[in-house]
């Protein structure tokens, strides 16, 4: 395999990997893993979770077997190959290759897998692609050179002879798969079916009722698990009293689960876990158990607080994390400075599906059926947890019902499989809105302080930005008091501004709630930051934001945050491959731009923000009307340069929810905690955007030849700041203390 | 107690006070309709009364009795009602989870109002949330089925002549 990445493997081995019997050609692949930074080295590699075969009967099925790869890819994965493969789009299906494919794999946490597995697949059809032509000429004793395949045949050119890709599949599967370097790819301009709209597999069953999500499994004896757990971090069961819900009749146990001490890591929280046949049993039953807690380090935790002490530590100065030139002297020296600070409040995914997990524990190891971003993160949990090995432990990964983040984190899976192993039966334990809201890992609380010198030309020389936020370091870590460089690197270090004087500072931030990546992660109170004080900027110098912030952005040239010791994350990514180049960026500025009339007034008023994470440069610009003190968002408009998309209505898509996302947060997204505890608990008082605060969007892709970058998540950063930036020029008001909902009545 | 569920009769043992949620989902293992929030706040459990939109997790079972009862596994027979055809045709759903929700809803507002205007759609769709964002592609779909729906029996149209 030294310089293949994709291998011809025998029939009987394909039934062993997939589950399948299959005919003809097979080949298989490695399509490489997302490892978060905990996991590192953890993973073994090297084993084939990606296969394509053609039957005799014209069939190519693209078979995934590891479950890893979600939404994007059940899509996506069989657009790429078969167009490299040259396949008829009606011949092709997608198959799940292990467990019951009822339990297809979704993960909404998209923004790595094109763009990781992208190389990975178009080899993988071009490998199948040129066995076929080798067949073929073979068959027709011809130069294979004069062979092409052409929609499910391959075609001798000169005299147009043809055959069928079933009629060549036996013969292919003994050819020789061809070395990395004779494979021929297709050139853009060629594709078939990547960059065109594909439906989506799995609509059809999601419109039926058909998918199946983790809170739909239902096994055979299987009980139903409600768990109330303790409100305060770190607090664990002081007295436990069931007399009253073991009186309802229907309920099995009561079970005690105990969290341990911190930190948290992805291990369940303590509480008290009620079994019943059915969900409702449980449910009552567990309204009626009497618990005292123990005390917990966290109980005075108060989030309004909290942000006070956070916007006084970011006034005083800081650790430095990077640093250019001389910021201070920059700042004495200035004929104008100006500083803002900027909060945001805990944020909770609220997927729409609370989570939940199905697990059965034997003899033989743990069956998992859950809604999981990352099964091998569940392995590793949940082996941990009853002292098996990881692969003892299976993992059917069913459709997520919103992933945001949420689902990487196994906590929920780790209670089902304790319950499971403990009642010696299937436990499938169901998380409740109100359990998803109070025993989240939420999005850090944030304050952030920015100064900026001005010279007497208006020019920006200085740039100081500090911050304070809990690092979700402190998930795994005791004792992490500031944010951590990969939180700065998103949005922070990468500032793409052309200032010689300018310093990344940290302040301190205490942990006491679980947290943890939602949705772009750090870039959401990064960028609101740093898009709402250029705005700030551009207004002082009586500029229009856009011409300010294309002089702040400076000459067309690709940065390299790194110096020193510090080293920029670039999501994982070189930054040969994924440059932050400014000429898109600006690019996607003048786009944004163009939608946005900076001159309207009568109450109305535009704000535009861009920002560039997971890759992708995307603009959001933003009208809205502000009277009597009741704003009204009319009119979003997304310009997004992701690289190549796949599948541009999927990315649409994304923008669309991105915004949506975005819009929620802004303006009325607020997780309060109050003695430590959260204080919501439902859709009331946390509450999402509905249909009827929804304005008109519009999304504009940038058509881009660069490799594939991230989707899913880069929609989300630029969005409030372009809300924040609109109210601004329709009224006056800068709002700088998310959510909107706190300063004006939202209609 | 007997129930009513997409034309088919079915004998249950559970409490009087159980919501019709957990009866579809746990008793019948019809998981089509969702548990989003047990609250009335999210839409993603409505079903259809006698073809009257109702949340499930706030409707005791009891008070479906004698009535008949639709979930979105009963809205079409194959599938093809017009709402189900145009979510595909505008590509709706993202993560899915919600869609029952908002297909059953949508349903009803058609059976009632052939050519909803965006302000009625909005009303009709308020009290069903989508985190994903799938807001403006219903707005389109249901538009799209308001023009094909003329000629369509649907499912709801169907309850009422029972
Ligand atoms: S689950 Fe019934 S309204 Fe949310
Ligand atoms: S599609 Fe995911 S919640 Fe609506």
């Amino acid at each position: 395999m030294s310089d293949r990445s994709v291998e011809n493997i025998d029939r009987r081995r394909f039934l062993k990997l997939t589950g399948l019997s299959a005919g003809g050609l097979v080949l298989g692949a490695t399509l490489p893993g997302w490892q978060p930074s905990w996991a590192a080295g953890l993973d073994k590699g090297g084993e084939l979770n990606l296969f394509v075969s053609i039957d005799g009967d014209d069939t190519v099925s693209i078979v995934c077997h590891r479950s890893e790869m979600g939404q994007g890819i059940r899509t996506g994965l069989p657009q790429v190959v078969a167009d490299e493969l040259e396949a008829d789009w009606q011949k092709v299906k997608v198959v799940q290759g292990l467990g019951d494919k009822r339990y297809g794999s979704q993960n909404t946490d998209g923004s790595r897998s094109v763009r990781r597995f992208y190389d990975t697949m178009r080899r993988m059809g071009a490998s199948a692609r040129t066995m076929l032509e080798r067949a073929a000429a073979e068959r027709w004793n011809v130069p294979a050179k004069e062979c092409a395949a052409r929609n499910h045949v391959i075609i001798h050119i000169p005299t147009d002879r043809r055959l069928g890709f079933g009629e060549l599949a036996a013969a292919a599967a003994k050819q020789a798969v061809p070395d990395e370097k004779d494979l021929r790819l297709k050139d853009s301009a060629q594709f078939n079916y990547i960059g065109k709209p594909v439906d989506t597999v799995d609509t059809p069953d999601m419109v039926t009722g058909r998918a199946n999500y983790g809170q739909d499994v239902h096994l055979d004896n299987m009980l139903i698990a409600s768990i109330e757990r303790a409100p305060v971090l770190g607090s664990g069961i002081a007295k436990l009293d069931d007399s009253a819900a073991r009186k309802v009749r229907g309920l099995v146990a009561v079970e005690r689960l105990d969290g341990g001490a911190e930190p948290p890591l992805f291990k369940p929280l303590s509480g008290v876990a009620v079994l019943a046949h059915n969900t409702w049993t449980a449910l009552k039953a567990r309204k009626l158990l009497n618990i005292e807690w123990t005390e917990s380090p966290h109980e005075q935790h108060d989030s309004d607080d909290y942000l006070e002490t956070l916007k006084d530590n970011v006034r005083q100065t800081g650790k430095t994390a990077v640093a250019e030139g001389d910021v201070d002297i920059a700042l004495e020296t200035a004929s104008r400075q100006h500083s803002a600070i900027y909060t945001l409040p805990y944020l909770a995914h609220a997927t729409m599906e609370p989570p939940s997990a199905t697990a059965v524990v034997g003899e033989e190891g743990c069956e998992i059926w859950s809604c999981v971003q990352d099964p091998q993160s569940v392995q590793q949990h949940v082996g941990q947890a009853l002292g098996l090995p990881p692969e003892k432990v299976k993992v059917n990964v069913t459709f997520l019902g919103g992933g945001f983040g949420r689902k990487s984190k196994p906590d929920f899976v780790v209670e089902a499989a304790l319950l499971a192993k403990k009642m010696q039966r299937p436990v499938k334990v169901v998380w409740s809105r109100e359990d998803d809201i109070r025993h989240d890992y939420y999005h850090a609380a944030s304050a952030a302080y920015f100064q900026a010198g001005l010279d007497e030309h208006g020019k920006v020389d200085g740039w100081l930005q500090r911050t304070a936020f809990p690092s979700i370091g402190g998930t795994f870590q005791p004792g992490v008091d500031h944010p951590a460089n990969f939180e700065l690197d998103l949005g922070l270090t990468d500032l793409p501004f052309a200032i010689a004087n300018r310093r990344t500072e940290t302040q301190q931030a205490d942990y006491h709630a679980r947290i943890g990546w939602l949705r772009s992660v750090s870039n959401i109170q990064n960028a609101f930051g740093v898009c709402s004080f250029a705005d700030e900027l551009a207004h002082i110098n009586g500029r229009r934001p856009d011409e300010f912030l294309l002089d702040l952005i400076g000459p067309d040239r690709k940065i390299d945050p790194s110096q020193g010791d510090y080293k920029y994350g670039n999501y994982g990514e070189t930054l040969e491959k994924f440059p932050i180049d400014t000429a898109r960026l600006k690019n996607v500025l003048r786009r944004t731009a163009a939608r946005a009339d900076f001159d309207t007034d009568g109450g109305e008023g535009w704000g535009i923000a861009v920002h560039r994470s997971f890759l992708s440069y995307v603009g959001i610009a933003t009208r809205v009307q502000v009277r009597d003190e009741q704003l009204k968002i009319l009119q979003m408009h997304c310009v997004a340069d992701v690289g190549l998309a796949v599948n541009p209505d999927r990315v649409k898509s994304q923008m669309e929810g991105a915004m949506i996302f975005g819009m929620s947060l802004a303006l009325m997204g607020e997780i309060k905690m109050q003695n430590g505890a959260v204080a919501n608990s439902n859709f009331h008082d946390y509450p999402l955007l509905r249909m009827h605060q929804c304005p008109s969007l519009t999304v504009e892709l940038v058509a881009s030849g660069e490799p594939p970058a991230g989707v899913g998540e880069p929609g989300v950063p630029p969005v409030a700041p372009s809300i924040t930036n609109a109210i601004f020029a329709a009224s006056g008001q800068r709002i700088r203390e998310l959510p909107i909902n706190k300063h004006l009545k939202i209609g | 107690m007997k129930i009513n569920v997409n034309g088919t009769a079915h004998q249950i043992e559970v409490e009087e006070d159980m919501p019709l949620l957990w009866v579809l989902r746990d008793e019948l293992r019809l998981t089509g309709t969702k548990f989003g929030c047990g609250g009335g706040f999210c839409g993603a459990c409505t079903i259809h009364l006698d073809g009257q939109p109702m949340r499930a997790c706030l409707t005791p079972v009891s008070l479906a009795k004698g009535k008949q009862i639709t979930t979105i596994e009963g809205l079409s027979e194959n599938g093809d009602h017009p709402l189900q055809q145009a979510w595909i045709e505008h590509n709706v759903p993202q993560c899915g989870y919600c869609q029952s929700g908002q297909l059953m809803s949508a349903a009803a507002l058609l059976a009632h109002n052939a050519s909803p205007s965006d302000g009625e759609i909005d009303q009709a769709m308020t009290g069903n949330l989508c985190r994903c964002g799938t807001y403006p592609r219903i707005r389109s779909a249901i538009k799209t089925a308001a023009v094909k729906s003329a000629t369509f029996e649907n499912a709801a149209a169907r309850e009422g002549e029972n």
